[in-house]
């Protein structure tokens, strides 16, 4: 039963790393996209819709990540090659994502698909106790640790990670050096989108093994808001996903026990918790600065 | 690449146009994407934005479904034009009406003709309070009023839904998540005029909508009030220099959006729905920050962007009934239009010059063989 | 122009650099027109002009940052179309910025990772890093964070970044604006060294005296032209001056000194503001007075203070502080602007756009900007246009601001005719004491000119200024007496005329200590 549980807890995790870890990057590049949960949608359905047509798992998370990245690209084009406010541009992608899944997902609707292979390591996952706590996961899991991991030796250790969080420093000065700062971010924007991308894909593929519109139901923006409880780190990016997850599978066994305290109060924690963190980041000036990028939200104009 | 050179004065005339043409493209956009999914491009337009006002008391139920987005986007107008991004606008509208709710619910014996103007005071106040929230947290810790905002409307949807299915369930209700009805004198009547009698659903909230914008239209244009609110939009360290608080006008617009979507909530409720449901608000709050875009931050404009999108709204409604296309549709519509405006706000404020790749360095070239 | 403009002195064979009609347009504004330009291997060469002579522009234009729109320039001889700065250090060409293009969040060593070909780990570059700094004397750690490092050693990190490229040819855009004179000697032994060693100095400046005393030649652009090249050291500072600004130099006749028996109208006593962000100069116990009919100049190099003072001055900032702040006597240490506005105070702070006026706004809302608390243009809470109008036609008339349309947006007035309007806006208003800071800086000569004399009719009429101020030509232009600020702290006000550059000089560089100014001169006057 709490093996269950924990399970639970992890798989519900997953799409938020992918998710989060995306917007991370495209954060850190100097660039707010809210459109997060648009992105995620528009991979849930390409990932569901190719999958059963095609009946590949594989198909249908690289779908996913397609459609995530093309939904990125609209963002992209616009916030860096028009320079349109991002806040606004990024409510419109999340806008435009909800309505195209829905309408491309309705034949969707009711559709299940059957027998896609469970992609898991036999041997091991089959060890007592923690056999099926560490092993019994899809690769897809496992992916998402290993972006972080990806992520966080690209940042904090490769070249173009540095230039990538001097870009979002100031780009400005990256820019007088001569990177492509519009390049870099439309870059870091379609990584972005390809991660919402897989982590939309997820949803259908492995939690829940059919299409529903808005199927996502505000994981674009528990991811949003995870990246800022991570303070831009990508490990506490796991460690708060694992956290989010575990509260949202809290508050469904709670109901199913029949807790006295309402299942709603138990919802709203992510969000409480978010704006909690928040604003203890906020309260330290020196972290903010030293973390937060500099940059984040502003456009950039090349030639002045 | 495309290069961007600032305008120094934006004309009238291109704004509208570059308006005009941000809507053209989105119907011819729209009408590729029926195309492409099978429908008659021209007859879903048709059943979209021309079946839904084909009748007299249809254009009435137009200014009824515009009414809440033209109360909320006035007041974002405020908030975003001193750079201040509310987004939670959803959460305050909720507010408002549990607030007001509230009154007419457990107030609602009060003398008849105060019960109204207590619930406008108290779904002002709702929406007010929860806007409290992120301009406490920004002014005196720095919080991201975005992040915040949006969290909270979060946490008002939860509350809502907790509110109706628990307390405040009317026990006669069947098991269905709603609260008893409100009392007479909590409804706002709808417009009856002397000889022409009802308009259809028109009510007196949308008379109280068209006021406000057009009174938002004046404070921001005319008075003290909103000139503080642009000189902190535009340049905050001109408004600091000029002795205008950062903090009063960021609690200032947010008390503003904030009051205003909390009185959309109170309308809502009191002049459409008559009691509380888990879903006042089916995204208002969120489809307002478009009017208030495609308005281009002006809150007379409010009032015909209000009903355009409106219209797209109810022009959802038409063609899923008619033609089958799924209602979703209408966010199609809003994100496109939306991404529309956007980029034609970048053709008003600058000269959009399109640069292929290597046009430069080629057209050097051709000068260089021409001169030799 | 090009062709009138033959080096004066003959560069042995081909020049290092030569750019011949760089033409280069913003819209409708011509920055660079027909430019010809040659520097040799090993030369030091100074670009000379005011600012907005399309400087900025011609070297953005060598170091790949911006394309001409025509003309031709040569590398070596050959032809080379610079597309970028990457392709611009790939041919040996650095440049440090006049304003810094360092990453705050980032440290010293991925700064300079940054600047440099990919392939060397940031240890091996650290080792570097302390070896050159080692070599030259200049202490730079490549560990520390650029949000940890003051100005001065935020311009050592350029410096360094620059060398390391081992450039042939090394583009510094006034690199002297944020150091003492004692630093900027250090600077100039440096760059003599790389002379010798063969490495072109393309030294952007409008210092005169500088450019004598370290460039070889000067090459002098006027509103985009090219005016002509000359050997630095066969003109005089009057000379390369009226090639610049194209007239003779007007000298203003400085006022009598006021009587000195005149009591202090505006008094600063211990002043002190803690630092909120890293990148602020903490305020350690200011106290000065300015006179009625008198202009203090406040002179410092920029980053000892002057934007927390002006802060401070103004009523933007308004926090814990034990100072005290009096203007005729009435405190007015916890007032915010509007009421010290109201008490007869008039400011301009350095910055116009967005600081002393809304670019995107017209001039009437611009008037109403600092006006607003002072009577006639608000009534109960309604802003009267007919006078916000009427107000900013009559600033702009009395202070010849050449409008190109009736009632126009900041953002359309040149940067001289704007600073007119907003020192026009305050000194119309006939203000007792009048605190600027910057009140010529980026403007043409016509308009600076037209503005000290403004400054000094305000004081001859019984006003008190004070001018805070980074040019020092300007300090003993026009103050009657001068303080010095250096480090957050300021010394007591000199008589202007018993002293000299060079003690000025010492004082803002640190060198001497500020309690030791005038000694004893100052408080006698």
């Amino acid at each position: 039963m709490l093996e269950d549980l924990i399970l639970t807890v992890l798989m519900t995790s997953v799409p938020l790393v992918y998710a989060a870890t995306g917007e991370l990057v495209v954060e850190r590049s100097g660039v707010l996209n809210l459109g997060v949960e648009g992105m995620m949608l528009m991979g849930a359905v390409a990932a569901f819709g190719v999958a059963m047509v095609s009946g590949s798992l594989v198909l249908g998370v690289m779908a996913g990540a397609i459609a995530g990245m093309l939904t990125a690209s609209l963002f992209g084009i616009l916030v860096l090659g028009f320079a349109t406010n991002q806040v606004a541009t990024g409510l419109a992608l999340t806008i435009f994502g909800t309505g195209l899944s829905g309408l491309a997902g309705a034949p969707l609707i009711g559709k299940a698909i059957e027998g896609l292979p469970q992609i898991s390591l036999p041997v091991l996952s089959d060890l007592p106790l923690v056999g099926k706590l560490v092993f019994s996961h899809d690769l897809l899991a496992y992916g998402a640790v290993a972006m972080v991991a990806v992520v966080a030796y690209f940042l904090k250790r490769s070249r173009a990670g540095l230039v990538l969080r001097a870009i979002g420093d100031n780009h400005d000065s990256a820019h007088a050096l001569g990177y492509p700062v519009l390049g870099v971010r439309f870059a870091a924007v379609l990584f972005g989108g390809f991660m919402a991308g897989i982590g939309g894909a997820y949803l259908p593929l492995m939690l829940t093994p059919h299409w529903a519109e808005g199927m996502t139901a505000g994981r674009g923006w528990i991811s949003l808001a995870l990246v800022v409880f991570a303070s831009w780190m990508p490990w506490r990016v796991l460690v708060g996903a694992l956290i989010f997850g575990g509260i949202t599978i809290m508050q469904l066994a709670g109901q199913a026990e029949g807790w006295t305290v309402p299942s709603q109060f138990l919802s709203m924690l992510p969000y409480l918790a978010t704006i909690i963190v928040l604003v203890l980041i906020s309260r330290n000036r020196d972290f903010a600065l030293a973390n937060s990028p500099a940059c984040l939200g502003r456009a950039f104009r090349p030639g002045k | 690449m495309i290069n961007l050179v600032p305008r120094k004065e934006i004309p009238l005339r291109l704004t509208l146009t570059t308006t005009a043409v941000a809507v053209g493209l989105t119907l011819l956009a729209g009408a590729g994407i029926f195309g492409i999914l099978g429908y008659d491009p021209l007859a879903a337009l048709y059943q979209f934005f021309i079946a839904p006002v084909s009748r007299g008391y249809q254009v009435a139920d137009l200014f009824v479904k515009a009414c809440p987005l033209i109360i909320i986007a006035s007041g974002l107008v405020f908030s975003y034009r001193a750079n201040v991004w509310n987004i939670g606008a959803e959460g305050q509208m909720i507010l408002g009406a549990l607030f007001s709710g509230y009154v007419a619910l457990y107030w609602g014996g009060m003398p008849a003709p105060l019960l109204l103007p207590v619930m406008i005071l108290a779904g002002v106040l709702g929406g007010l309070a929860w806007a409290m929230i992120p301009a406490i947290l920004k002014t005196r810790f720095n919080t991201n009023e975005i992040l915040v905002s949006l969290m909270l409307t979060y946490v008002a949807a939860l509350f809502i839904d907790w509110t109706v299915r628990g307390p405040w369930r009317d026990p006669m209700s069947f098991g269905f998540p709603l609260t008893p009805m409100y009392p007479d004198a909590g409804l706002i009547p709808k417009v009856d005029l002397p000889v022409i009698g009802r308009l259809a659903q028109l009510h007196w909230g949308v008379v109280g909508a068209l006021v406000l914008s057009l009174v938002a239209w004046f404070v921001l244009r005319r008075t003290m009030v909103g000139f503080q609110v642009k000189v902190m939009g535009d340049a905050p360290r001109a408004g600091r220099f000029a002795g205008f608080s950062p903090a009063l006008v960021t609690v200032l617009v947010l008390a503003i959006s904030g009051g205003a979507a909390g009185l959309a909530g109170m309308v809502e409720a009191s002049a459409n729905i008559g009691q509380l449901q888990p879903n006042i608000s089916f995204g208002y709050g969120f489809t307002a920050i478009i009017v208030a875009f495609l308005a281009r931050l002006n809150p007379l404009g409010v009032i015909i962007a209000g009903l355009v999108v409106a219209l797209a709204e109810m022009g959802g409604d038409s063609a899923q009934i008619a033609m089958g296309i799924p209602k979703v549709v209408t966010g199609v519509f809003k994100g496109i239009l939306l991404f529309m405006l956007l980029a034609g706000e970048t053709f008003n404020r600058y000269h959009v010059e399109l640069r292929l790749p290597g046009a430069a360095a080629r057209a050097a070239a051709a000068k260089e063989t021409g001169g030799a | 122009m090009n062709g009138s403009s033959r080096p004066t002195t003959p560069s042995q064979g081909t020049p290092l650099l030569a750019a011949t009609g760089i033409c280069k347009r913003f819209g409708d504004f011509t920055a660079n027109d027909e430019v010809g330009f040659e520097i040799a291997a090993g030369e030091i060469h100074a670009l000379l002009g005011e600012n907005g002579a399309g400087k900025s522009t011609f070297v953005k234009m060598v170091y790949g940052l911006l394309q001409p729109d025509s003309g031709q320039i040569m590398w070596r001889g050959e032809p080379v179309t610079i597309r970028s700065p990457q392709h611009a250090r790939d041919l040996g060409i650095g440049m440090v910025f006049q304003h810094f293009s360092l990453f705050q969040a980032l440290t010293v060593a991925e700064n300079i990772a940054l600047a440099l070909p990919p392939g060397e780990s940031l240890e091996d570059l650290s080792a570097r890093v302390r070896k050159m700094s080692a070599e030259y004397g200049i202490g730079v750690d490549p560990e520390a964070r650029i949000h940890n490092l003051s100005v001065g050693e935020q311009q050592r990190v350029e410096i360094v970044r620059c060398l390391l490229q081992d450039p042939s040819l090394l583009i510094m855009d006034e690199p002297t604006s944020v150091l003492t004179p004692q630093e900027t000697e250090q600077l100039f032994d440096v760059l003599r060294r790389f002379s010798k060693a063969g490495v072109a100095i393309l030294f952007i400046s409008h210092k005169l005296e500088e450019i004598r005393a370290l460039t070889q030649r000067a090459t002098v652009l006027r509103r985009g032209r090219n005016i002509g090249t000359v050997k630095s050291a066969s003109r005089s500072s009057k000379q390369l001056a009226e090639m610049m600004v194209g007239t003779s130099v007007g000298d203003i006749d400085r006022q009598a000194r006021p009587s000195d028996g005149t009591v202090a109208l505006f008094a600063v006593t211990g002043l002190d503001r803690a630092p909120e962000t890293p990148f602020a100069t903490p305020l350690r116990g200011l106290s000065f007075a300015a006179r009625a009919g008198e202009v203090l100049g406040v002179a410092g190099i920029a980053g000892n203070g002057q934007d927390e003072l002006m802060e401070a001055l103004t009523g933007e900032w308004t926090g814990r502080s034990h100072g005290v702040i009096t203007i005729d006597g009435q405190c007015i240490t916890r007032e915010g602007p509007s009421r010290r506005r109201q008490l007869g105070i008039g400011f301009v702070p350095e910055e116009r756009n967005g600081h002393a006026a809304v670019p995107g706004m017209t001039l009437s809302d611009n008037a109403l900007l600092t006006a607003h608390s002072l009577g006639s243009m608000v009534d109960r809470g309604v802003i009267r246009n007919s006078v916000t109008r009427q107000m900013a036609a009559e600033v702009a008339s009395a202070f010849d601001v050449r409008l190109p349309q009736e009632n126009p947006m900041a953002s359309a007035l040149s940067g001289g005719n704007l600073q007119k309007f907003v020192v026009g806006r305050e000194i119309s208003r006939r203000p007792q004491v009048f605190i600027v800071s910057q009140p010529t800086w980026g403007v043409d000569v016509g308009a600076a000119l037209f503005i000290r004399r403004a400054m000094l009719e305000l004081a001859a009429s019984g006003s008190a200024v004070i001018m805070i101020s980074q040019d020092l030509e300007e300090i003993f232009a026009i103050s009657h007496r001068v303080a010095v600020l250096h480090d957050g702290a300021i010394s007591a006000p000199m008589v202007t005329a018993d002293t000299t550059a060079e003690t000025i000089g010492l004082l803002m560089g640190g060198s001497v200590p500020l309690d030791n100014a005038g000694a004893g001169k100052g408080d006698a006057a």
